[in-house]
């Protein structure tokens, strides 16, 4: 799939257009090809190549002791993956779906998190724990829950999450990189959305934030899912007169202050978009960071448009649930623009 | 029947996977030599030996049992009655081999050679883990049950795809065996065939709460066999069939013959901790009762008959034995110097910039104090 560009065709290197999860599962190959530490286990990721074709193919190509179907047991799957880390090998274990992550939180927070820490710099653990996390697709109860803040409220944990194809490809190479363990969030209602992926380009680094769009209104504040959704509210905004920036965080710990503040005293007004729900979530910790550092900049408090705060409902009332690009307009709307205009009069 | 769900089933290979009705003993209760099929009573030097290393581990927790008593320790769960577990599996590990303790195995961290002083470093407070892991080749003292266990069966499975002659042995207690990670380590452990041994000490307390309502298993052995894996039921205050079935299983799981459960059955002479008023749940003369199953004065006894262990020697251990608690008390006592800043190394690999910050406040905190 990682066809590069030859010199008989004029196509460049970013034009090979790829799924999130074709891109995925070229980082996967990549990072197997390069390191032969690099393992790759979870539940069905071996001959059915994944319930999202992530690992299609791989254990065909590396054999099934580099790919392999565990038990269904996630507690054991992350429990084994760090000691296998303990003894050099860098595990990337796939949890099916967010939901079914919660068995194995124990291992998560109280050893994956803590290790290093705990042996004082002893024991490293590179693992990569891949979550498809968020609703949209349609999913019965337990297969839509957006586990973000689980993870971000664990001091050790880095939590990242793509929004593009190319960040897919390029965040899962670093993360699989990382020296430390990494909470790999997929956003799966994009599993399918195509885009460009150029392999050999390094981004500006795992734990930085990107605009995605330059605007002059607002800064609206989207990770995973939600890049889309803020893309789509942008261009529908230009309609009612804003011009919205829209900042994908791409890390969610560490959080990139500087690009966010660096936005967001620029427009002075800010929005922060996720599927989870709102009280006690990961928006709220972005607002208040927003807060602190750009108080002086900003002409309105920083809103939240987010999932509502109710169990995931039944996918014939998701679309109610799920913030969209209507939601982030009307809160942009309300972001006391009459006010700064008296300001200016 | 056929199909994917079919599983051969062969009753001879499950009956022996069945542990025996009765405890193995290699040294009865009066210290006398039992014939126990398939299992050899170590040599003459090994079990004097593991002798050895039980009179030191007893000193050692007696010690830490006074250090808590005098504030020392933080905490210390003591391992008093259960030596002969600690020490006769500790001692039957190569020194390739790894090693996943919880929080009451001191005193088999100590048999495998780490420095007494750096085993309480984390039940004095002064860190969570105080030696080198991979130079010792032993996990951290763990205390959410039954964690360990899978850390041990990933070890074991690295080392046996890496093609090495490691084998692993997991520690847990009666009461991890309720736990989800005990299963989820058992038949993973025997699915990957890997080269790990599971010993669980059951000292008949998970802190006050006692076997009969844990689990209504005939012996927890006898989970081995749901899971595949041979369960072995061992006297846990014979150090000799302790140390026995441990280095078979141990060689065993090298040998690619995978996992082992092994349970030996002992008793914690002590409260669950300092903390634990252990008269609120046993009954009256249990403690007595089991004091004469004493697994050091077993292991006396039987060397004394056997013309292994005389006066003088007895003597020399005991001397070695206050050489040792001396050491532990003066390391004890030494003042430890904690740097407030160190609080931010070894969160991340890189310090976060959000760290930094927090250790700047810090610093300047400190400051401001001094």
């Amino acid at each position: 799939m990682s066809t590069p560009a030859t010199a008989t065709t004029t196509t460049p290197a970013t034009d090979p257009t790829m799924t999130m999860a074709q891109a995925l599962n070229t980082a996967l190959r990549d990072a197997l090809t390069d390191d032969p530490n690099v393992l790759v286990f979870g539940e069905d990721v071996g001959p059915l190549g994944g319930v999202f074709r992530v690992t299609d193919g791989l254990q065909e190509q590396f054999g099934d002791t580099r790919v392999f179907d565990t038990p269904l047991a996630e507690s054991a799957i992350v429990g084994t993956a760090i000691g296998m880390a303990m003894y050099g090998l860098r595990p990337v274990v796939e949890m099916q779906f967010d939901a079914f992550a919660y068995p194995a939180f124990e291992q998560v927070v109280s050893h994956l998190a803590k290790l290093r820490n705990r042996t004082r710099g002893g024991v490293s653990l590179p693992i990569v724990v891949r979550i498809p996390y968020g609703g949209g697709i349609g999913g019965v109860e337990h297969h839509s829950d957006s586990s973000e803040a689980y993870y971000t409220a664990t001091p050790g944990l880095t939590v990242i999450s793509p929004g593009t194809p190319q960040d897919a490809y390029t965040l899962l190479r670093q993360a699989v990189a990382c020296p430390d363990p990494v909470i790999f969030l997929e956003p799966k209602r994009r599993y399918w959305g195509k885009g460009p992926v150029d392999v050999d380009d390094p981004g500006p680094g795992m734990n930085r934030a990107v605009v995605r769009r330059e605007g002059t209104s607002a800064t609206v504040l989207a990770y995973g899912p939600m890049v889309a959704t803020a893309l789509e509210a942008a261009e529908l905004g230009l309609a009612e007169g804003y011009d919205l920036e829209v900042v994908d965080l791409r890390s969610l710990s560490p959080f990139d202050d500087e690009t966010v503040s660096a936005s967001v005293r620029k427009t002075g007004r800010a929005v922060v978009v996720h599927e989870a729900a709102s009280f006690g979530g990961y928006g709220a910790e972005v607002a208040a960071r927003v807060t602190e550092r750009c108080f002086h900049h900003l002409h309105a408090p920083v809103a939240r448009v987010t999932g509502l705060d109710v169990p995931y409902p039944p996918p014939r009332l998701e679309e109610h649930f799920l913030p969209n690009p209507e939601r982030i307009l009307d809160a942009v709307a309300n972001l006391q623009w009459e006010r700064h205009l008296e300001d200016q009069a | 029947m056929t199909g994917p769900g079919a599983i051969a089933y062969d009753e001879k290979t499950a009956e022996a996977l069945l542990p025996t009705a009765e405890p193995l003993q290699l040294i009865d209760e009066h210290g006398a030599r039992v014939h126990c099929p398939g299992h050899e009573l170590p040599s003459d030097a090994h079990l004097v030996a593991l002798h050895r290393a039980m009179v030191l581990g007893r000193r050692f927790d007696t010690q830490a049992t006074a250090l808590t008593k005098q504030g020392s320790l933080a905490v210390y769960p003591s391992s008093r009655g259960q030596d002969a577990c600690q020490v006769g599996a500790a001692l039957a590990l190569a020194p390739q081999d790894w090693l996943f303790p919880t929080y009451r195995d001191s005193m088999a961290l100590v048999a495998r050679g780490i420095d007494p002083a750096e085993v309480l470093v984390l039940l004095r407070g002064d860190g969570h883990c105080g030696y080198d892991v991979h130079a010792t080749r032993t996990g951290p003292q763990c205390t959410p049950l039954a964690t360990n266990a899978l850390h041990a069966v990933g070890l074991a499975h690295a080392a046996r795809l890496a093609g090495d002659d490691v084998a692993v042995l997991a520690l847990l207690g009666d009461g991890a065996t309720s736990e989800g990670d005990t299963h989820e380590a058992l038949n993973v452990a025997a699915v990957y065939r890997a080269p790990v041994v599971f010993l669980v000490q059951n000292n008949g307390y998970a802190i006050s709460v006692p076997l009969s309502k844990q689990t209504a298993a005939p012996t927890l052995a006898h989970k081995g066999i749901g899971y595949g894996m041979p369960g072995v039921l061992v006297d846990g205050n014979d150090v000799a069939v302790v140390h026995s079935v441990v280095a078979a299983a141990l060689d065993r799981a090298r040998a690619g013959g995978g996992p082992t459960l092994i349970e030996a059955v002992t008793y914690r002479l002590e409260a669950h901790t300092n903390a634990d008023d252990a008269t609120r749940y046993r009954l009256t003369g249990e403690v007595e009762d089991w004091q004469t199953r004493d697994p050091v004065e077993r292991s006396r006894v039987h060397l004394r008959a056997a013309g292994l262990l005389d006066d003088d020697a007895e003597a020399a251990l005991a001397a070695e034995g206050e050489e040792q608690a001396a050491a532990l008390r003066t390391a004890m006592q030494k003042e430890t110097v904690h740097d407030p800043r160190t609080l931010f190394s070894d969160v991340y690999a890189t310090p976060t910039r959000l760290l930094d910050e927090q250790a700047a406040r810090l610093a300047d905190e400190l400051a401001e104090d001094a």
